[in-house]
């Protein structure tokens, strides 16, 4: 019996003496500064295949109604994944949508999805846009079709998930693994909390940051830059979005948004939930100078935040310490 | 198990590169590899016990669709609701999930993995069959009209649960629990459309309804190994529109959530299903 057995430990531990492939492990990594990440992976484990297969997904125009547009139309890495010079998403038949495409990134630490909330969990969160006859203008089993009849996606589906069916469950979990794997953690704001490299803000930076925790992280909070609410921040006396409350159905929530993170804010532009500030500057003015009473304003913005044009100087020179070149030049996420 | 062993055996005395990298092994595999079948035989018998220990087998509920007594036949007939105005249906579809059984001394077995999707045009659906219960005599069932709170968040499903089934709500998460569509004369929307969309799980408009009902102890329901019962539900789909809030069409033909799907929910929980016998 001891001799038989021990063959069989022989064949378990046959596979140890496989070539591990010389291709770069896709890992999921939280920056020692950030907070616990809500998205485990655990019904999601990444794989490169996994991850390989979202990517293409997230960059094939083929999957929309006129096969013109792709989650990557919208959300480009040149812009943090949101739409640079959008003020709304342009989707398929050259239809408007209503609201600014969101950057995408740390989405995993985020527990609802869109302007409005609306959408609880990261898997789900392409449906929209996938469906939306603003955006791909199609649906779930449309895709599933296509795919079903185009190469190379069965032999994908086949690597990322032990055979060649294509559900949407397996759509949903690729796209998820590309999306989550995108983490944006390496600006000099993040090289200075973290102390690396001797990274230090000059002047103008650490007097801009001094402003900002004075006057704006109260909603806009370290280290992902928002705090998840959905708050009113005074653009208009009566909005013409009805915003969370399209969700909740409460009176109070009408008009209110959720509150953007800031991270990459010099490639995110334009700003606002329907894009209609270009630039930095209207947005600091508007801040200043803009707030509408409106009925639901977030009681922190009753007064407006005075700034001066020094310290609008100052914010906006810390603003930029938030940019991350290493994420929106990583190759790993770019279209291939 | 002993037959793969011995198979092994065989191949190690004919291959001599078993051999090479026999020598090759280190002294702890060794000792693991004698722990090996010690450890597998023990699970094995110790799984033997459990199967003797409670029998499981299955059954089925079959769910028959009517309005006010009469067959459902979409598209074509014409009935009446409480209000007395004339309705045809187009769509008549629903979730039926967390199926749980209580036996008269007040045990209970929830179904793991429950979730059923019926749908009128789809013959095979309305037959559900359940397997894996074990066996016995019980007397309530109980199951959710719609999908539990944490499923409507749980990220890619598949199954009955599966967006491509037409009842998820992509820009508000969640399941359309009930959905009825159709026509009536008197509905104010464009086509004279009925568009009831059932669902939401956020107070105060939570639309998650458990059904109930307890089985005629003369007659309960009688799982054996030999025994695969079959419960014959009768569901009324006019009960969307009365029973809690008599509705007319001319007020209210479209709901998708919101505090009019409260009304419809709170009008079908207690009227849409009727256990109308069990065949043992």
């Amino acid at each position: 019996m001891l001799f038989l057995s021990i063959v069989l430990m022989y064949a378990c531990s046959k596979n140890e003496d496989e070539i591990i492939a010389p291709e770069k492990q896709i890992t999921f990594s939280v920056p020692s500064n950030f907070t616990a990440p809500a998205y485990h992976f655990e019904d999601n484990k990444i794989t490169n295949a996994g991850f390989a297969l979202g990517k293409k997904l997230f960059y094939d125009a083929r999957l929309s109604a006129d096969k013109s547009v792709s989650c990557g139309s919208c959300h480009q890495q040149f812009a943090a994944f949101a739409n640079l010079d959008h003020k709304v998403s342009h989707g398929v038949n050259n239809c408007q949508g209503k609201r600014n495409a969101p950057p995408l990134f740390n989405l995993a630490w985020q527990k609802a999805f869109f302007w409005d909330g609306g959408v609880k969990n990261i898997e789900t969160s392409p449906l929209n846009a996938i469906t939306d006859a603003c955006e791909m203008g199609t649906d779930v089993e449309t895709i599933i079709n296509l795919l079903k009849n185009t190469s190379p996606y069965p032999q994908m589906f086949n690597k990322a998930f032990g055979s060649v069916e294509i559900n949407s469950q397996r759509i949903l979990k690729s796209i998820t693994q590309f999306m989550a794997v995108l983490v944006s953690g390496n600006s000099k704001y993040d090289l200075v909390m973290r102390k690396e490299n001797g990274a230090s803000f000059n002047s103008l930076e650490l007097a801009g940051y001094h402003l900002f925790k004075e006057k704006c992280s109260s909603c806009h909070a370290e280290p992902l830059f928002t705090d998840f609410s959905y708050r009113n921040n005074g653009l208009d006396l009566v909005s013409a979005d009805e915003g969370r409350s399209h969700i909740t159905g409460l009176a109070t929530d009408f008009g209110t948004f959720r509150i953007p993170t800031l991270r990459n804010i010099e490639y995110t532009g334009p700003y606002m939930h329907d894009g209609r500030f270009y630039s930095l500057d209207e947005v600091l003015e508007h801040y200043n100078s803009g707030i509408k009473p409106s009925p639901n304003l977030d009681p922190l913005l009753k007064s407006g935040i005075p700034l001066n044009s020094s310290e609008k100087e100052q914010i906006k020179a810390f603003l930029k310490t938030l940019t991350d070149n290493e994420f929106i030049k990583n190759t790993l996420y770019s279209e291939s | 198990m002993l037959a793969t062993q011995i198979f092994i055996a065989f191949r190690m005395t004919i291959n001599p590169f078993y051999l090479t990298q026999f020598h090759k092994m280190k002294l702890s595999q060794y000792f693991l590899a004698f722990l090996c079948p010690i450890i597998l035989f023990t699970s094995c018998k110790k799984s033997d016990d459990e199967i003797t220990a409670d029998a499981k087998s299955s059954f089925t509920i079959e769910f028959e669709h009517q309005v006010n007594g009469v067959p459902l036949v979409l598209n074509n007939a014409t009935y009446k609701n409480a209000k007395g105005e004339d309705f045809k249906i187009s769509i008549f579809k629903y979730y039926v999930s967390n199926i749980k059984l209580t036996k008269a001394d007040g045990t209970t077995y929830l179904l793991p993995e429950s979730y059923f999707l019926i749908d009128e045009s789809k013959n095979t659906s309305k037959i559900i069959t359940l397997n894996n219960v074990p066996t016995g005599d019980y007397t309530k069932i109980e199951y959710t009209i719609g999908v539990d709170y944490a499923r409507n968040f749980a990220g890619a499903q598949t199954g009955a649960l599966d967006p491509v089934n037409g009842m998820f709500w992509t820009w508000n998460s969640g399941y359309i629990f009930v959905k009825l569509e159709g026509t009536s004369p008197q509905s104010t929307a464009a086509n004279n459309a009925l568009t009831f969309h059932i669902g939401g799980v956020v107070d105060p408009n939570n639309t998650i309804r458990n059904f109930s009902t307890e089985i005629n102890a003369a007659n309960p329901l009688r799982i054996r190994t030999d025994g695969k019962p079959n419960m014959h539900f009768i569901v009324n789909a006019a009960a969307l529109f009365t029973g809690k809030t008599d509705i007319s069409f001319s007020t209210l033909n479209f709901t998708m959530g919101g505090a009019n799907s409260v009304i419809v929910a709170d009008n079908y929980a207690k009227g849409l299903f009727r256990l109308d016998h069990i065949h043992n």
